[in-house]
C-alpha cells in the first residue's frame, strides 16, 4: 500500500524507508516517523480496541499522553504490550499487533460489549458480581480478564538488558522545547552543568510541530542549531529519548532512557533502556502542555484526534490523516491547525468554533457558534453533524477531526511531592501551585505562558534565577523574535445533549457515567476517580482528568477549583518493570561471596548453598554416592574418625583494638573477657539491649590491646554494625578500634582426632603444637608451610579435638590444597555444611535455629554465663518477667523412642498423650539430623522446663507432615559431654 | 620462604585485565594494605606518624594522598588506609605497628579487598552507570566510599587523571569485576 497520505516535507528522512508490519499487512515508512505517523501516511486509522466495550479506536494524539493508539511491538520474548504507538520509533522491519480483539481488530467479536454497553455503567461489576462470593475468583474474574484488557505479556525471559546509572548536576531542564532550550542556552553559556533531557528523540518540543518561524529560521531549523550548540558545551548533556518520570525527594529525579527502542536489537552488550537517577542543585520544569478534547456524542471514533496532533502530524510527519478534514475548537489554537493543514495542502478543511466570536478565515470554512452533535463511521469517522448556532443540522463529509478544547499546563511533575496545581481563569486549566518539588521553578507552557516567545522568555528568566541561586553570574541571549499571541479560550467543555460521549478513552468512561458517580453520591473526586476509573489507567487520565472534573463541577453546580484534582505520581508515563531491575536478575540480583576454597571445592564436586550472600559448601559427594545423606554420614564418620577439613572463612571476623579493648567486650559480651589471658580463646554471648542472645562466637586475645572476634555468618555484619554503634554512642570515651577483617584472612577448620598430626606437618617447627603448650581455646600468631603468617586457634565447633588456622587469603587456595595433600596419610576428608551441622547437633552447640531473636541464655542453658559481676549490655532486661519463669523453655536434646523415626525441625512438644492444642504445647524443635555415630535420628529443642525433664518421654507432632510419636528428652549433648575429645 | 602460591581474587593465577575501546579494567594484586587508626588521646602522634611516613600532609576527608611506596586514603576520623606495593610490603602490617607503636591500631588489609584499576579515555561513563557519585567532581586524589551494585566500595581517582583505582570486597570480587566489565560493554 503506498502512503497515500503523505504530504510534502516535514522532518522525516525520505533517503531511508523503512518497511513494517502491523497486524497481518505490511506497509513502508520513513526513517524519522513514529509508528502512528507510518500507519497514517499510509491510509490506517483503525489501530486498537478500546479496553471495556472494544470500540474501534484510532490514534487520538501525536505523544506520549496517547490514550488509544496501544500496540503489541516487536514479536517473540520482545513483545512489549501497551506501547503507544505515537512514540514508538519506527525502524525497518518493526513489527506491532493491535490488542483487546479476537478475531481481528476489523471484526472483533467482543464488540458485543458495546451493544451492551447500558449494562456496563460505573460500577457494574460492584454491583453485579457481589454474589455468590465463591464465584468470584473462580468465575466472574476470569471471565472479566478476557472480557477486557489490554496487551499480553510473551511470558518469556526478556533477552535484553536494563542499566541503572547515576547523573549530577546543577541544573536539570525537564524538556527540550522552546521554554526549557532556552533556559538550557541560558544555563548553559553562563558556566552550570546542565542536564536537558526530552522524552522525544528530536529536541525542540513543539518547535518541531509548529509552523512559526524563529527569527527568520524555520521552528525545527532553530532548535536542530541549538541543540547542535548545546550538545558542543562540554558542560551541558543533552539526553534525547528520555522522560523524567519522577521527582523525588531533595532533588532527585528519575529518569528513563530509551537507549536502544529505536532498534530492531540493541548493539551488542548495550542496554535497551537505562534508570537515570539524576541529583540536581535546581530543576526547570519545561514539560510543555497537552491539547484537551472537547467531550461530544461519539467522540472516539478513529480518525478524531487532538487539533493539535493533526497539525503536528502534518507539519513534522508530512502527513494527515484524511484528505478532508474538520476542526472542533473553543479557542484559537484549532485554526492554527486549519490553516497550517491549508498551508500543506490539505484543502478541504472546515472548523466549528463555538464561539460565536470565532475568527473568519478565506482559506477554510468557519462555523461560528457550532457544535458537533453526532459524527458516524463505524470502523472510522466518515461524516459529522453539526448544530448550527441558528438552529439546525449541517453534515460534514471528513475523514479526519481535529478537536481543540484548550490547553492543560502538564503539571504532574510539580504533583510529586504532593504539590496541588491552582486554577487559572484566563487559561482555564490548571497551572502549579506553589508548593513545588525542592529547588524546582516551571516555566514555559507548563506553567500556563503559551506563546512561543513566552516560552522563551521564562525560559531564559527561570535559569537566570537559578543561576543567581548558585551563586554563578548569569549571561543574558539575545532571543528570536516569534510568535506572541495570546491564549484565546472560551471554556466549552462537553456537548450536553450527548449520549454516548467519551471522557475517558482509554478506560472507556464517559460523561454519562460520571454523571451517575455523582448520582451515587461519590462527590468526592478521589471517590469518582475510583468510582468511574477516571484517570486511572496507564495515560494517568493526561487527555481526560480536566473535563472529567468539569462534568463532575457542572453536575455539582459548583466550580472546577472546588472539585479539587486527584494526585500524579511517578511515573509520568508507563516505565518497563526491568528497567527498576536493572542488572539485578537472575544470579545477579544480589552480589555473591565466594570462600578463598571455592575453585578447590568445584574442582571437587561441591555442592554449594547460600549462606547468606556466601556460596558454601554443603558437601563433597564421591562418584559411588548417590544421595546426599550418604556424603554427609561419610563426611562426619571419618571426621570423627580421623580428620575433616571445613573452610569457616566466611564466619564474621572483626579486630578489636586498643587500650580499652577488653573492657569493651566486657560490656558487649554478658559473659566476663577482661581477664581473658593474652594467647586465649574464650566462647562469648551477646545480647540485645532487651536482653534477647543476638549472636554467639569467639574472642581471641592476640594481645592485652587486640582481640579477634568471630561471629556467625548470617550475623557478621549485624555484630558489626551492634558494636560500632556501642563504641561510638554508648561509649564514645573508650579507647577501642573496630574493623572488620572478614574477607582477610582464608580460615579453615580442621577437626579430628589426627588434626594435630595433620597439622604438625603444616606449622612450622618452631610452633609447638602439644596439648600442654597449646591446649584447648589457646591462640598463637605463627608461621606456616616456611614462613607464611598465620593464625591457629585450638577452638571446636564440632566437639572433636579441633584447630582453626586463618593464612592472608591469597594463599587460602593453595593452604587447602595442601592440607588436603597432607593429610592424605590419614584420609582426610573435606566437609561441608551438612556435616558440619550434624556434628554440633551431636555436640549441643547452638547455631541461628536456637538463637532465633526470641531467645535467652536461661534457655540456651547458658544462663549462668550472663555475668552478674559487671555490667553488660542485656544483662539487666535478661532478668525481667516472663524471661525467667520456672517453665522457660531450656535446650534439651532429643531422641526418637523409636529408632526408626525422624525427629524434623519445627515439629512442636506435647505432653505424652496430651492432645496436639496450642494450649498444650510444650516447646518445639530447632534442629534435627541424623546421627551417624549414634545411628537414630537426633535433635535440638525447647522444651519448658526441659532440664528438669531428662529422661521423660514426650509427644512430638507436626501436623503439617502427619507426624506424631514420642521422643525421649536427654541432654543436648549427645556426644562426649565431658568433652574429652577436644581436649586430647 | 614459604612455598604456597597465591591466587588473585578473581581466582586467576595472574591478574584478569579487560579492553574495551580504549579503557582497561585491571586486577590489582600487587597492594599490602592495612588500617591506621588513631588510638584515643594519641591523634596528634598518629598523624605526625603518618605525615612522616608519607612526607606528607595526611589526607583530609575524601581525600588520598599518593607517595610511593606508600600511599593512604582517608576511611574515617582518624582513620586511614595505608598502601604499598604488596612485592616489598607484605609485612605492611608490622612495618607500620614499628612506626606507630601506641599511638595507632593497626589492622592488616591486605586481602580483605580486592583492587581494580580502571584506565582510559571514558572511565566515567562507566562509573556513571555504577555508582551515585559526581565522578566529574571527583579530582586527582579524591577517595569516595560508594556502592556498586550493593558492594560496598572505595573509588579513588588517581594522577593522571583518566585512571581510577576501585577497592571492593575481595570475597565478591567476580560479582564486581561483572559489574564493572558489563558497565565497560554499556557505557564504552
Amino acid at each position: 500500500m503506498s502512503q497515500k497520505n503523505r504530504l510534502d516535507d516535514g522532518l522525516i528522512d525520505r533517503s531511508e524507508t523503512f518497511s513494517f508490519r502491523f497486524d497481518s499487512q505490511y506497509y513502508k515508512g520513513h526513517k524519522g516517523d513514529t509508528l502512528a505517523s507510518a500507519l497514517l501516511a499510509n491510509g490506517v486509522r483503525l489501530m486498537g480496541r478500546s479496553f471495556k466495550y472494544h470500540r474501534p479506536r484510532g490514534v487520538m494524539t501525536a505523544g506520549s499522553e496517547e490514550p488509544n493508539a496501544l500496540v503489541e511491538l516487536r514479536d517473540g520474548a520482545r513483545k512489549e504490550p501497551n506501547t503507544r504507538a505515537t512514540t514508538a520509533e519506527l525502524f525497518d522491519g518493526l513489527r506491532a499487533e493491535s490488542q483487546n480483539r479476537w478475531p481481528s481488530l476489523a471484526f472483533d467479536a467482543m464488540e458485543v460489549n458495546d451493544l451492551l454497553s447500558s449494562f456496563f455503567a460505573a460500577g457494574f461489576y460492584y454491583k453485579t458480581f457481589m454474589w455468590p462470593a465463591a464465584f468470584w475468583e473462580k468465575i466472574y474474574e476470569p471471565i472479566i480478564r478476557r472480557a477486557a484488557g489490554l496487551g499480553s505479556l510473551s511470558t518469556r525471559d526478556d533477552p535484553d538488558e536494563y542499566d541503572k546509572g547515576f547523573l549530577h548536576c546543577d541544573l536539570l531542564i525537564i524538556g527540550g522545547g522552546p521554554a526549557g532550550l532556552a533556559a538550557a542556552l541560558t544555563a548553559g553559556e553562563s558556566g552550570a552543568r546542565v542536564i536537558l533531557a526530552d522524552e522525544d528523540f528530536l529536541i525542540g518540543g513543539r518547535l518541531n510541530l509548529e509552523s512559526h518561524a524563529l527569527g527568520g529560521m524555520s521552528g525545527p531549523a532553530w532548535a536542530a542549531e541549538m541543540g547542535a550548540r548545546l550538545g558542543a558545551m562540554p558542560n551541558v548533556r543533552v539526553m534525547p529519548r528520555t522522560t523524567v518520570m519522577g521527582a523525588f525527594d531533595h532533588g532527585v529525579y528519575g529518569a528513563v532512557e530509551r537507549v536502544s527502542d529505536h532498534l530492531k536489537v540493541p548493539e551488542d552488550g548495550k542496554p535497551l533502556q537505562i534508570l537515570w537517577r539524576i541529583t540536581s542543585k535546581r530543576a526547570i520544569l519545561c514539560a510543555g502542555a497537552t491539547e484537551r478534547p472537547i467531550v461530544f456524542e461519539n467522540n472516539d471514533r478513529p480518525g478524531i484526534m487532538q487539533a493539535s496532533a493533526i497539525r503536528a502530524y502534518a507539519n513534522r510527519w508530512a502527513v494527515t490523516p484524511a484528505r478532508q478534514v474538520a476542526i472542533f475548537t473553543n479557542n484559537d489554537d484549532g485554526h492554527r491547525t486549519a490553516s497550517d493543514l491549508v498551508a500543506k495542502g490539505v484543502d478541504d478543511v472546515s472548523v466549528i468554533d463555538t464561539r460565536t466570536d470565532a475568527p473568519s478565515s478565506s482559506d477554510y470554512n468557519v462555523i461560528a457558534g457550532g457544535v458537533i452533535d453526532q459524527t458516524w463511521g463505524r470502523l472510522g469517522l466518515t461524516q459529522i453533524e453539526v448544530k448550527m448556532p441558528r438552529g439546525g443540522i449541517r453534515r460534514i463529509k471528513c475523514g479526519a477531526l481535529g478537536v481543540s478544547g484548550g490547553w492543560n499546563p502538564n503539571v504532574h511533575l510539580t504533583c510529586h511531592q504532593r504539590g496541588r496545581p491552582v486554577w487559572n481563569d484566563a487559561i482555564a486549566g490548571f497551572v502549579p501551585g506553589e508548593a513545588l518539588p525542592m529547588g524546582m521553578t516551571v516555566a514555559g507552557a507548563a506553567n500556563g505562558v503559551f506563546s512561543t516567545h513566552g516560552a522563551l522568555k521564562t525560559g531564559a528568566d527561570a535559569a537566570k534565577g537559578v543561576l543567581s541561586d548558585l551563586g554563578l553570574t548569569a549571561k543574558t541571549l539575545p532571543l528570536p523574535e516569534t510568535e506572541d499571541a495570546p491564549a484565546r479560550v472560551t471554556p466549552f467543555w462537553h456537548v450536553k445533549t450527548a449520549k454516548r460521549a467519551w471522557v475517558d478513552q482509554q478506560n472507556d468512561v464517559t460523561a454519562k457515567d460520571i454523571k451517575l458517580a455523582h448520582q451515587e453520591n461519590f462527590r468526592s473526586v478521589e471517590h469518582l476517580k475510583r468510582y468511574t476509573t477516571l484517570g486511572m489507567a496507564t495515560d494517568q487520565g493526561k487527555t481526560s482528568n480536566i473535563a472529567g472534573l468539569a462534568i463532575m463541577a457542572e453536575v455539582a453546580g459548583t466550580s472546577i477549583p472546588e472539585v479539587g484534582t486527584t494526585m500524579f505520581r511517578p511515573p509520568y508515563t508507563p516505565t518497563a518493570m526491568a528497567v527498576f531491575a536493572g542488572r539485578a536478575r537472575g544470579t545477579e540480583t544480589r552480589p555473591t561471596r565466594l570462600t578463598p576454597s571455592h575453585r578447590w571445592a568445584e574442582e571437587q564436586g561441591a555442592v554449594f548453598t547460600e549462606a547468606g550472600l556466601w556460596l558454601r559448601a554443603q558437601w563433597f559427594p564421591k562418584p559411588s554416592e548417590t544421595h546426599w545423606r550418604e556424603s554427609c554420614d561419610r563426611e562426619v564418620l571419618q571426621t570423627r574418625k580421623s580428620v575433616g577439613i571445613c573452610d569457616v572463612t566466611s564466619l564474621g571476623k572483626i579486630d578489636v583494638q586498643g587500650s580499652d579493648a577488653a573492657a569493651f567486650l566486657n560490656l558487649v559480651y554478658c559473659n566476663g573477657f577482661a581477664k581473658l589471658p593474652v594467647g586465649k580463646v574464650r566462647y562469648g554471648l551477646m545480647l540485645r539491649e532487651d536482653g534477647i542472645v543476638m549472636d554467639d562466637g569467639t574472642a581471641a586475645r592476640l594481645a592485652e590491646d587486640h582481640f579477634i572476634v568471630t561471629t556467625t555468618t548470617g550475623n557478621a555484619l549485624g555484630v558489626y554494625r551492634h558494636m560500632e554503634f556501642v563504641r561510638q554512642c554508648l561509649c564514645p570515651d573508650m579507647d577501642v578500634q573496630l574493623i572488620s577483617t572478614t574477607e582477610a584472612w582464608a580460615q579453615f577448620a580442621v577437626a579430628g582426632p589426627k588434626s594435630r598430626a595433620l597439622l604438625h606437618k603444616i606449622v612450622d617447627d618452631e610452633f609447638d603444637l602439644s596439648n600442654a603448650a597449646f591446649p584447648f581455646m589457646a591462640c598463637a600468631e605463627t608461621t606456616i608451610c616456611g614462613g607464611l603468617r598465620a593464625r591457629l586457634f585450638r577452638i571446636s565447633f564440632s566437639g572433636e579435638l579441633a584447630y582453626e588456622i586463618a593464612v592472608p587469603t591469597r594463599y587460602g587456595d593453595a593452604l587447602i590444597r595442601r592440607l588436603m595433600d597432607a593429610g592424605k596419610e590419614f584420609d582426610v576428608v573435606p566437609y561441608g555444611l551438612e556435616a558440619l551441622n550434624v556434628m554440633r547437633i551431636e555436640k549441643g552447640h547452638a547455631t541461628a535455629n536456637e538463637l532465633n531473636g526470641t531467645t535467652t541464655a536461661l534457655n540456651l542453658g547458658m544462663g549462668r554465663m550472663v555475668s552478674k559481676k559487671k555490667d553488660s549490655i542485656g544483662s539487666i532486661l535478661s532478668e525481667r518477667p516472663g524471661l525467667t519463669e520456672a517453665d522457660a523453655l531450656k535446650l534439651v536434646g532429643l531422641k526418637p523412642v523409636d529408632p526408626e523415626n525422624p525427629v524434623p525441625a519445627g515439629a512442636h512438644l506435647m505432653t505424652k498423650d496430651a492432645k496436639a492444642t496450642a494450649s498444650n504445647d510444650q516447646g518445639y524443635v530447632t534442629s534435627a539430623c541424623y546421627s551417624p555415630n549414634l545411628g537414630h535420628h537426633i535433635a535440638l529443642g525447647f522444651l519448658k522446663a526441659g532440664d528438669a525433664r531428662l529422661g521423660e518421654v514426650i509427644g512430638l507432632v507436626s501436623p503439617l507432615t502427619g507426624i506424631n510419636h514420642d521422643v525421649e528428652v536427654v541432654s543436648p549433648h549427645f556426644l562426649d559431654p565431658k568433652g574429652e575429645r577436644l581436649r586430647a | 620462604m614459604h612455598d604456597l602460591a597465591p591466587l588473585c581474587a578473581l581466582g586467576g593465577t595472574d591478574p584478569a585485565i579487560e579492553t574495551l575501546a580504549g579503557v582497561t579494567l585491571t586486577e590489582f594484586p600487587d597492594l599490602a594494605l592495612a588500617s591506621v587508626s588513631a588510638r584515643r588521646g594519641s591523634e596528634a602522634a598518629c598523624r605526625a606518624h603518618l605525615k612522616g611516613l608519607l612526607n606528607s600532609a595526611v589526607p583530609k576527608p575524601g581525600r588520598a594522598v599518593f607517595k610511593n611506596p606508600e600511599a593512604a586514603f582517608w576511611i574515617g576520623p582518624d582513620q586511614w588506609m595505608v598502601s604499598a606495593p604488596h612485592a616489598s610490603h607484605a609485612d605492611l602490617t608490622d612495618q607500620l605497628n614499628s612506626r606507630f607503636l601506641n599511638t595507632a591500631s593497626i589492622t592488616e588489609q591486605t586481602d580483605g579487598w580486592v583492587c581494580f584499576d580502571l584506565r582510559g579515555e571514558g572511565v566515567e561513563e562507566v562509573i556513571r552507570l555504577c555508582a551515585n557519585i559526581d565522578i566529574d567532581q571527583m579530582q586527582t586524589g579524591d577517595a569516595v566510599r560508594t556502592v556498586v551494585h550493593h558492594m560496598g566500595v572505595y573509588i579513588l581517582r588517581l594522577d593522571p587523571a583518566n585512571a581510577l583505582r576501585i577497592f571492593g570486597p575481595r570475597s565478591s570480587a567476580k560479582s564486581l569485576h561483572l559489574a564493572l566489565k558489563t558497565a565497560m560493554g554499556a557505557a564504552l
